[in-house]
């Protein structure tokens, strides 16, 4: 009896801060901006409640098509980081020596040292048109004037895989290195091509590292502020500055926090239907024992 | 040994901690960056050594977000523009009234005491007094662009992907003015407001190919202009004065349709905590020899009687280079914005920021 009683405590005590802090941190506030965006301003200091600020944003072009440019982007850079991130991966985890591995793994950290906005003013330095990168092509003659390579989508793409690369990698990382060697062997012996082993063998491993990596790293990107403000330039309208724009410089936190729901609406959509596409699911992936 | 060491040093912390709890006030200011230079915020604690300043940087869309958020706590002291105190406590109550008497009303600009009463007073209650003034306008390199006039020349192709503006109301009714047009006459009737922002709107959309980039800040207004990317922009003329104590062909040009003029205030929030305190920052920052420091580090002209003639000396020169007297009569002061007309302005923002261009 005595011993149920302090497995319980235990228990309770283990899962408290969890629960406190999805509860206070998560929920509390997701459920007030869900409140705000259901009400209505009438006149100063006036609301009523209703659905008329959803109705506003699906009838202004303008936002859905922000929406939409910011999650296309956020999926072509989940899949670039994907791209850039595996082969990173699985060199730390299967090819490098057991040796360096913490050296390396390490080294994929350190640009998380740096605030995100220190690293985006860095790219500005180099890229302006007056910065490092331009004056050197002119150096070596390849270009006549100076070149321009800020301001532009390109631009906003690289430098959020830069941003996101590592939460990529980590994942992966973790999975790889759990992949038994004499499995890939046994692909080889049994007369597959590299191909064939790093599509029926390691890929499958390596998936819920994948899906993982996938999500944190489209989340991260739908959801980031500083990067493409920074470097995109005139063009750039990237789906978390209109929450800015409506919160701050509108005052209008009723439509703020509707855009803010829809955000995590959509963004969680367009994960379900990831899975989905992919014939995925978050049991048999994530949460693998 | 090192047990009690730390012990009693953890005691003395303690004992330091309580000490300067007990007698200390503390200032929360919320102002512009360069508002509260350190070597002002120096003299102002030796002379009241009870009182610490707390500084927190901002513009006016945010500071009135931040009281807002709180319902005017947090801070002791803001330091919003004129136009921004009227609809802002009508709508959500975030500052109290000022007592007047408790300012040195004496000192300062008759001009701009007036403007500020005549848009600052609710239900008889004076809730803002003036502190610094200046004008948004163009900053051109002469030595590239000698011809510059206006606001239409941000748009001219002979300056194509060299120019660059604020994306924000400002730029609105600049270019409002350059069409001809008088914005501040038509905020009583939002629907000829509407047809003129369209115009405006689309004047912008299609001057977006001859920009570069918008920024947002002093910083990247400087960066841009003293590495020569861009040679017109857009540009708050205390941002101009000071870049051209440091390249003398960036001058300041008030655009012969008339500088924008600005004038950022001292309100008190709500639930202000130390008037005291403030009203003593207030008094201190308006002595002539502090004025000084305080528009050394502004750019921005005190509004106090010869506020002009008290700038340091360089950026008198750059004051001097930049306006004459027919520019200062012509000066538009921003009118307070009637509810409504925020929300128009920022979908015209939106629309010519979502449009394409090259």
């Amino acid at each position: 009896m005595a011993r149920t009683d302090v497995g319980k405590l235990s228990f309770i005590l283990l899962f408290a801060p969890f629960a406190l802090w999805i509860a206070l941190l998560i929920i509390l506030p997701q459920l007030g901006i869900g409140y705000i965006s259901l009400r209505e301003k009438v006149g100063p200091g006036e609301y009523t409640f209703g659905f008329s600020n959803y109705v506003a944003f699906l009838s202004e072009p303008i936002y859905w098509n922000t929406l939409l440019r910011t999650a296309w982007m956020s999926i072509l850079v989940t899949a670039m980081a994907l791209a850039v991130g595996f082969p990173v991966a699985y060199y730390i985890a299967k090819i490098a020596q057991r040796r360096s591995r913490a050296a390396l793994f390490l080294m994929c950290l350190i640009p998380l040292w740096v605030s995100d906005l220190v690293r985006a003013f860095g790219w500005i330095v180099i890229l302006r048109e007056t910065g490092l990168v331009s004056s050197l092509l002119q150096k070596i003659g390849l270009v006549s004037g100076p070149v321009e390579l800020l301001y532009n989508d390109a631009t906003v793409v690289m430098g959020l895989v830069y941003t996101v690369v590592l939460f990529m990698i980590v994942p992966l990382v973790s999975t790889l290195d759990g992949m038994d060697n004499s499995l890939i062997e046994a692909g080889y012996n049994l007369g597959g091509s590299r191909l064939t082993v790093f599509r029926r063998i390691v890929v499958p491993y390596a998936m819920p590292g994948i899906v993982a990596g996938c999500i944190i790293v489209f989340m991260l990107t739908a959801g980031s502020y500083l990067t493409p403000i920074l470097l995109g330039g005139k063009n750039s309208m990237w789906f978390t500055e209109q929450i800015y724009e409506q919160f701050v410089t509108r005052y209008n936190w009723e439509s703020g926090a509707t855009f803010g729901v829809l955000l995590l609406v959509f963004t969680s959509f367009v994960v379900w239907l990831g899975l989905r596409l992919t014939g995925q699911s978050l049991a048999s992936t994530v949460a693998k024992d | 040994m090192k047990s009690k060491f730390a012990l009693a040093a953890t005691t003395a912390l303690a004992l330091f901690v309580a000490n300067t709890d007990a007698n200390a006030e503390t200032l929360r200011l919320l102002t512009w960056g360069g508002y509260a230079p350190d070597n002002v915020i120096k003299l102002f604690e030796e002379a009241n050594p009870d009182i610490t300043v707390e500084v927190t940087l901002s513009n006016n869309e945010e500071m009135i977000a931040k009281l807002r958020a709180t319902g005017g706590a947090g801070y002791d002291l803001a330091q919003p523009s004129h136009d921004r105190i009227f609809a802002a406590q009508k709508e959500y109550n975030i500052y109290k009234p000022l007592d007047l008497s408790k300012v040195g009303a004496a000192s300062l600009d008759a001009n701009l005491l007036e403007g500020v009463k005549a848009n600052a007073t609710i239900d008889g209650e004076l809730y803002a007094v003036p502190h610094q003034w200046g004008t948004s306008g163009i900053v051109a390199d002469i030595s590239k662009a000698p011809n510059v006039k206006g606001w239409g020349d941000l748009c001219n192709p002979e300056y194509k992907g060299r120019t660059s503006m604020r994306l924000r109301r400002t730029i609105l009714l600049g270019t409002a003015f350059g069409l001809g047009k008088d914005p501040f006459a038509l905020y009583a009737d939002k629907a000829a407001y509407q047809k003129m922002l369209d115009e405006v709107t689309d004047t912008l959309i299609a001057c977006k190919d001859n920009v570069k980039t918008y920024w947002n800040g002093g910083d990247d207004l400087s960066t841009l202009l003293l590495s020569g990317e861009v040679v017109v922009s857009e540009a708050w003329d205390s941002t101009a004065f000071k870049l051209y104590g440091q390249n003398k062909n960036l001058v300041y040009v008030p655009p012969e349709t008339g500088a924008l003029a600005w004038i950022d205030t001292f309100v008190l929030p709500r639930k202000s905590e130390a008037d005291e305190a403030a009203y003593k920052w207030i008094n201190f920052v308006m002595k002539p020899e502090i004025v000084k420091l305080m528009s050394d580090s502004t750019g921005a002209i005190a509004a106090v009687k010869n506020g002009i003639d008290l700038l340091p000396d360089d950026k008198k020169a750059a004051v001097k280079a930049a306006f004459d007297d027919k520019d200062l009569a012509n000066l538009k002061f921003f009118a307070n914005i009637p509810a409504g007309l925020e929300d128009m302005e920022g979908k015209a923002l939106e629309r010519i920021k979502a449009a394409t261009s090259n």
